[in-house]
C-alpha cells in the first residue's frame, strides 16, 4: 500500500515546492504543468483533425461517387500559387520550429524574431488566398447554388481597383488589412511618444505581420499573371463578347431557373430531378459559342457537370476553415511574441511556444492535405 | 463522532472553505475553482431540465385526448423540439460530467483542481451562450421544428430558427470538449502520489471513458453543423439534394457523433453507480477491472454502431448488417457492469437511503432501456418499431432512467460533502419513490403503444391509444412532482439542514477526506492514499473520519474490524 505523507500539517503549500513565477497554483512542479500543457495541446490537435476530417469525408464521398466533376474543376485552380503558399507555410514551420529552439534555450531575442518571421509568412500566405480568392469570385467560380462560370472579369468601379487594375473583391479584401497596418503604425508611434518602448516594437512588429499580407498579394498577383494572366485575360475578352449566362440562380431556388437565361428550346430538355445525372450540364451552349476559344485550363462552361460547384464549396469550405486557423495562429503568435519581449522564456519555461509551436505545424500539415487533394487532380 | 479540538490538531478545521472563503457575485463568475465551477454548472442544468421538463409537460396534456386542440400542430412539433433539444445539449450531456464530475474528479485525484482552471470556466460560459442560442429559437419569434436531430432536407426547408439553433448546439459542443479535454488531462497528470490507474475510483474511469468520446466525436458535430449552416445560408450543396448533395450523408455525420453522445450520457451514470453500489453495500466493488475496462470498451464500441438509427434510410443490406451485429455486441459490456453490480450487492451490508435508493432504481430501469435497444438493433424488428413510441420509450428509459436516475442519486450522494449539511433523508426516498413510479407509468405505455404502430412526434392519434397516452400523462406529472420534491429536499437541506460529519456514509474514496465542505484547496493535509473499495482490510479511523490502510491506523484510536456499518 503506497501512502503520501500522511499526517504532516502543511498549512502552506506553497512553500513546499519551488513555485517559479508561472507555475499555476494548482501544479506541484514545473514539470507537471509542463506534460499537463503538452497532453492538453496534442488533445486539442486531435480534435483539431476530427473537426476537419468531416469535410474530408465529404471530399472523400464525392469524389469517388462523382470523380468527373474533380477532374473538370481542378483546372481551375493554380497549382503555381497553391505551390507558392505550400513553400511559404513549410517554411514557416521551420521557422517556427527554430522559434521552438530559441525558447528552449532561453534565448527571447531570437525566438521574437523568429515568431515574427512565422507571423510574416502566415500573413502572407493569407495575401496570395486572397489573390486567389478573387480572381475567382470575378469568373463567377463560387459554391454550388451561385456558380455562374463566365470568365469575364468585371471592370474594377472602385478607384483603387481602377487604378492598379486588380479585382473590386482583392480590393475589399484588403480592406481590413490596411486598416490594422494603419492602427498598428499609428499605434507604434504613440507608444514611443509615451516612452512605452515595448509595446513600441510590438507595435511595429505587427504592422510588419501585417504588411506580409501585402507582400502576399503582389506576390500573388506576380505569379498569377507569369502563369495564366495573358492567356486567360485573352480568353476573357474574347468570350466577353458573347456574355455566357449561366446557372444564374443565386437567388431563387428552383433548378429550373437554371436555365431560364439560356436557349429555352434546350433547356426544356433538362429536369429538376435529373441532379444526380451527372451527364447533364450547366447550360445548353449555343453551338456558335465554339468561337470562343477555350482550351485544357479554360474549359467551355456548357461542357461542365453542374456539380462542379460542391467541388467549389468544398474548396471554399476547406480553404476557408483553413484561413480561420492561419488567423487565430497569428493571434496566438502575437501573444507569444510579446512574451518574447517581455523575456519570459527560460530553460524550464518555454510551454506555450512549444504548444503554438505544435497548433502551428498541424495547420501547416492540414495544408499539406489540401493542396494536393484540391489542385493537384489529375 | 470527534471532538472538535481533536479534529483541530489533525486537520486544522477550517474556518474558511470553499463556498465562504470569498465573497460577492464575482467571486464566483470568475471563479477558477472546480467545485464552485461544478455548482454553477448544477445550477445551469437545473434550470435547463426545469425549462425542457415544461415543455414535456405541456406535450403530455396535449397528448391527453386524442383530437386534443391545445396545441396547434405547428406549436406541437416545435414544443417537442425544444424539449428534446434542450434535454440532450443543455441538460443531459453536461449534467453529470460537468456538474459532478467537476466537483468531484480533482478530489477523488486528491488534487486541487482540474488541470486547466481557466478552460474550464470557459466550457461554463460557453454552455450559456450556447444555452442562450438555442432557446433565442424560441425568442426570436421563429421557434424550431426539425426535432433535436436538426435532419436535412427539411432542417434546410424549414423557415424557424434552425440557425440560431444549430449554433447553439455548436457552441454547446465546445463547452463539452473543453470539460472532456480538461479530464483527459488532469486524470493522466494529477493523479495523487503512487495512485495507479488501477486504484482510481469507477467513476473516474467512466469519465475519463466518457472524456474520450467528447473529445473525439464532438468535433465531428460542430463541423456538420457548421456545414448544416453554410448550406442553409450559401446552399453550397453538400447536404441539399436540391443542389446535388445527399441529405443522408447528413444523417451518418449526425450519428456519427450522437450514438457516442448517448454514451456520453450514460457512462458519467453508470461511474456514479458503481460508487453507490459499493459504498451503500460496504463491500468491494465485485469485478473493478471488468468494469473500468467494459467502460473503454463501450466508448470505442460504440464509434462502430451509428448506423442502427439509419435501418430505414436505404443504406446497403451488408452495412445495415455490420451495424446491427456491433450494436449487439455493445450490450455485452453493458451488460457486465449490471451483472457486476448485482454481484456486489450479494451479502452486502445494504443501506436503502435515497442515494442507494436511486442506483437500485437506475439498474432496473437501465436493464429495460438496454434491453429494448436489443430488440431496435435487430433488423427485423427495428424495421417496424422504427420511428414509433417503441423507441421514445427506450431513449426516455436510459437517458431518463439511466443518466437523470444516477444524477439524482449522486447528487443525494455528495449533496453532504458540497454543503456540510443533511437532507431529509425520508423526505429523499418519497422523491425516489415518485421518481421512479412516475417514470414507469409515463414511459411503459410507450412500449406497448409503440409496438402497436403509433408513431412518434405525431399531434393526434388514434382513439384506441388514448388509455395508454392518458396513463402516461399522468406519469409525466408525478415524475415532474418526484423531481421536485427532491430538488425541495435538496435546496432546504443545503440552507437549513443540520450539520454533517466529513464523511458520513463512511465511504472510502480520496474526496471524503476533505472537510465538509471542503477547504478552498480541496485538502487541508495531503490525503492519505487509499482503496476506495476496501471496505474490509482497511480500517475505519474514527478519529480521521475516514478509511486508512490498517498499518496506518494508531491501534488505540482505531475502532475494532467493525460489523457490518449499516446494521
Ligand atoms: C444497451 C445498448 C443500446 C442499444 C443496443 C441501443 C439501440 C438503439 C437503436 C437500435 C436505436 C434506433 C432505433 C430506431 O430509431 O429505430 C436506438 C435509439 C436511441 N437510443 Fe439506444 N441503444 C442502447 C443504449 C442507449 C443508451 C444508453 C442511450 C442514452 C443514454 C440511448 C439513447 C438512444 C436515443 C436517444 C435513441 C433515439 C434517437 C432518436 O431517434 O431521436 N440508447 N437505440
Ligand atoms: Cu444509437
Amino acid at each position: 500500500m503506497a501512502v503520501a505523507d500522511s499526517h504532516d500539517t502543511h498549512d502552506d503549500h506553497h512553500d513546499l515546492h519551488d513555485h517559479g513565477e508561472f507555475i499555476a497554483h494548482h501544479f506541484d512542479s514545473a514539470e507537471q504543468q509542463f506534460d499537463s500543457g503538452k497532453l492538453g495541446i496534442w488533445l486539442f490537435l486531435v480534435t483539431e483533425i476530427l473537426f476537419f476530417s468531416g469535410l474530408f469525408v465529404a471530399y472523400t464521398l464525392y469524389r469517388t461517387n462523382h470523380p468527373e466533376v474533380f477532374e473538370q474543376a481542378h483546372v481551375f485552380l493554380n497549382k503555381y500559387l497553391g505551390g507558392l503558399n505550400t513553400i511559404v507555410l513549410l517554411f514557416s514551420s521551420l521557422t517556427m520550429a527554430l522559434g521552438v529552439r530559441a525558447a528552449q534555450l532561453g534565448r527571447n531575442k531570437n525566438c521574437s524574431i523568429y515568431i515574427l518571421i512565422t507571423m510574416v509568412c502566415a500573413t502572407m500566405f493569407l495575401g496570395v488566398k486572397a489573390v486567389e480568392y478573387s480572381h475567382k469570385w470575378d469568373m463567377g467560380i463560387l459554391v454550388r447554388s451561385a456558380f455562374n462560370l463566365t470568365y469575364t472579369h468585371p471592370t474594377p468601379t472602385t478607384e483603387i481597383g481602377k487604378a492598379l487594375h486588380i479585382s473590386d473583391y482583392l480590393v475589399y479584401l484588403c480592406v481590413v488589412p490596411a486598416l490594422l497596418l494603419a492602427g498598428f503604425i499609428v499605434a507604434s508611434v504613440i507608444s514611443k511618444l509615451i516612452n512605452k518602448g515595448t509595446l513600441a516594437k510590438f507595435m511595429i512588429a505587427m504592422a510588419i505581420t501585417v504588411s506580409g499580407y501585402f507582400l502576399g498579394v503582389c506576390v500573388g498577383i506576380i505569379f498569377m499573371n507569369a502563369t495564366e494572366g495573358e492567356t486567360g485575360s485573352t480568353h476573357a475578352s474574347v468570350i466577353a463578347e458573347q456574355p455566357l449566362m449561366l446557372l444564374a440562380s443565386t437567388q431563387d431556388d428552383h433548378a429550373e431557373g437554371d436555365h431560364d437565361d439560356h436557349d429555352k428550346a434546350a433547356a426544356a430538355s433538362n429536369h429538376e430531378g435529373e441532379h444526380s445525372d451527372h451527364e447533364e450540364h450547366f447550360g445548353s451552349h449555343p453551338a456558335d459559342g465554339g468561337e470562343a476559344s477555350f482550351d485544357a485550363h479554360h474549359p467551355d462552361p456548357s461542357t461542365l457537370s453542374r456539380d462542379v460547384g460542391i467541388f467549389f464549396s468544398i474548396y471554399y469550405c476547406m480553404t476557408g476553415l483553413h484561413a480561420i486557423h492561419i488567423i487565430a495562429g497569428i493571434i496566438a503568435l502575437a501573444w507569444l511574441y510579446w512574451r518574447s519581449l517581455l523575456g519570459h522564456w527560460r530553460t524550464d519555461y518555454f510551454g506555450p511556444v512549444d504548444y503554438v509551436g505544435l497548433y502551428w505545424h498541424l495547420v501547416d500539415l492540414i495544408w499539406i492535405y489540401l493542396f494536393p487533394l484540391l489542385y493537384l487532380i489529375d | 463522532m470527534v471532538d472538535a479540538s481533536t479534529r483541530q490538531k489533525l486537520f486544522g478545521t477550517p474556518e474558511t472553505n470553499f463556498l465562504n472563503c470569498t465573497k460577492g457575485w464575482k467571486s464566483w463568475a470568475f471563479t477558477l475553482d472546480h467545485k464552485r465551477i461544478g455548482i454553477m454548472y448544477l445550477i445551469g442544468v437545473t434550470i435547463a431540465l426545469f425549462l425542457a421538463g415544461v415543455f414535456a409537460l405541456v406535450l403530455r396534456s396535449h397528448l391527453f385526448t386524442f383530437d386534443s386542440k391545445m396545441l396547434t400542430d405547428d406549436m406541437y412539433n416545435q414544443m417537442f423540439t425544444l424539449h428534446g433539444a434542450v434535454m440532450v445539449f443543455s441538460f443531459i450531456i453536461p449534467s453529470i460530467p460537468a456538474a459532478l464530475g467537476n466537483i468531484v474528479l480533482p478530489m477523488m485525484l486528491g488534487a486541487k483542481d482540474v488541470a486547466f482552471p481557466r478552460m474550464n470556466l470557459a466550457s461554463f460560459y460557453l454552455w450559456i451562450i450556447g444555452t442562450g442560442c438555442l432557446l433565442a429559437a424560441i425568442l426570436s419569434g421563429k421557434g424550431l421544428d426539425t426535432g433535436w436531430t436538426f435532419y436535412t432536407p427539411y432542417s434546410i426547408d424549414t423557415n424557424t430558427g434552425v440557425i440560431y439553433a444549430t449554433f447553439g448546439a455548436f457552441i454547446l459542443g465546445f463547452s463539452s470538449i473543453f470539460t472532456g479535454l480538461n479530464f483527459l488531462v488532469t486524470v493522466n497528470t494529477m493523479r495523487a502520489k503512487n495512485q495507479g490507474w488501477f486504484k482510481l475510483p469507477l467513476f473516474v474511469w467512466s469519465l475519463y471513458a466518457t472524456a474520450i468520446i467528447q473529445v473525439l466525436a464532438t468535433p465531428v458535430l460542430g463541423i456538420t453543423l457548421l456545414m448544416l449552416i453554410a448550406e442553409k445560408t450559401l446552399h453550397i450543396g453538400i447536404f441539399d439534394p436540391k443542389y446535388g448533395g445527399d441529405p443522408v450523408l447528413f444523417q451518418h455525420f449526425f450519428w456519427f457523433y450522437s450514438h457516442p453522445a448517448v454514451y456520453i450520457m450514460i457512462l458519467p451514470a453508470m461511474g456514479v453507480i458503481s460508487e453507490l453500489i459499493s459504498v451503500y453495500s460496504q463491500k468491494r466493488i465485485f469485478g473493478y477491472s471488468f468494469i473500468a475496462f467494459s467502460s473503454v470498451a463501450i466508448a470505442l464500441l460504440g464509434f462502430l454502431v451509428w448506423g442502427h438509427h439509419m435501418f430505414t434510410s436505404g443504406q446497403s443490406l451488408v452495412v445495415t448488417l455490420i451495424f446491427s451485429a456491433i450494436t449487439f455486441t455493445v450490450a455485452i459490456p453493458s451488460a457486465v457492469k449490471v451483472f457486476n453490480w448485482l454481484a456486489t450487492l450479494y451479502k452486502g451490508s445494504i443501506l436503502l437511503n435515497t442515494p442507494m435508493c436511486y442506483a437500485l432504481s437506475f439498474i432496473f430501469l437501465f436493464g429495460i432501456g438496454g434491453l429494448t435497444g436489443l430488440f431496435l438493433g435487430a433488423l427485423s424488428t427495428d424495421i417496424h418499431l422504427h420511428d414509433t413510441y417503441f423507441v421514445v420509450a427506450h431513449f426516455h428509459f436510459v437517458m431518463v432512467g439511466g443518466t437523470l436516475t444516477a444524477l439524482l442519486g449522486g447528487v443525494f450522494h455528495w449533496w453532504p460533502k458540497i454543503w456540510g449539511r443533511m437532507y431529509n433523508d425520508f423526505l429523499g426516498r418519497v422523491g425516489c419513490f415518485l421518481v421512479f413510479s412516475g417514470f414507469n407509468l409515463t414511459f411503459f405505455p410507450q412500449f406497448v403503444m409503440g409496438s402497436r404502430g403509433m408513431p412518434r412526434r405525431y399531434a393526434s392519434y388514434d382513439p384506441e391509444f388514448q388509455i395508454f397516452h392518458q396513463l402516461s400523462t399522468v406519469g409525466a406529472f408525478v415524475l415532474g412532482l418526484g423531481i421536485l420534491l427532491s430538488f425541495v429536499v435538496l435546496v432546504y437541506s443545503a440552507l437549513r439542514g443540520p450539520r454533517c460529519s466529513s464523511n458520513p456514509f463512511r465511504a472510502a474514496s480520496l474526496e471524503w477526506q476533505s472537510s465538509s465542505p471542503p477547504d478552498f484547496h480541496n485538502f487541508i493535509h495531503t490525503p492519505v492514499l487509499t482503496d476506495p473499495y476496501d471496505f474490509e482490510t482497511q480500517v475505519y479511523d474514527e478519529e480521521l473520519d475516514t478509511y486508512i490502510p490498517r498499518e496506518f491506523a494508531n491501534p488505540d484510536k482505531v475502532a475494532p474490524r467493525k460489523e457490518p456499518v449499516h446494521h
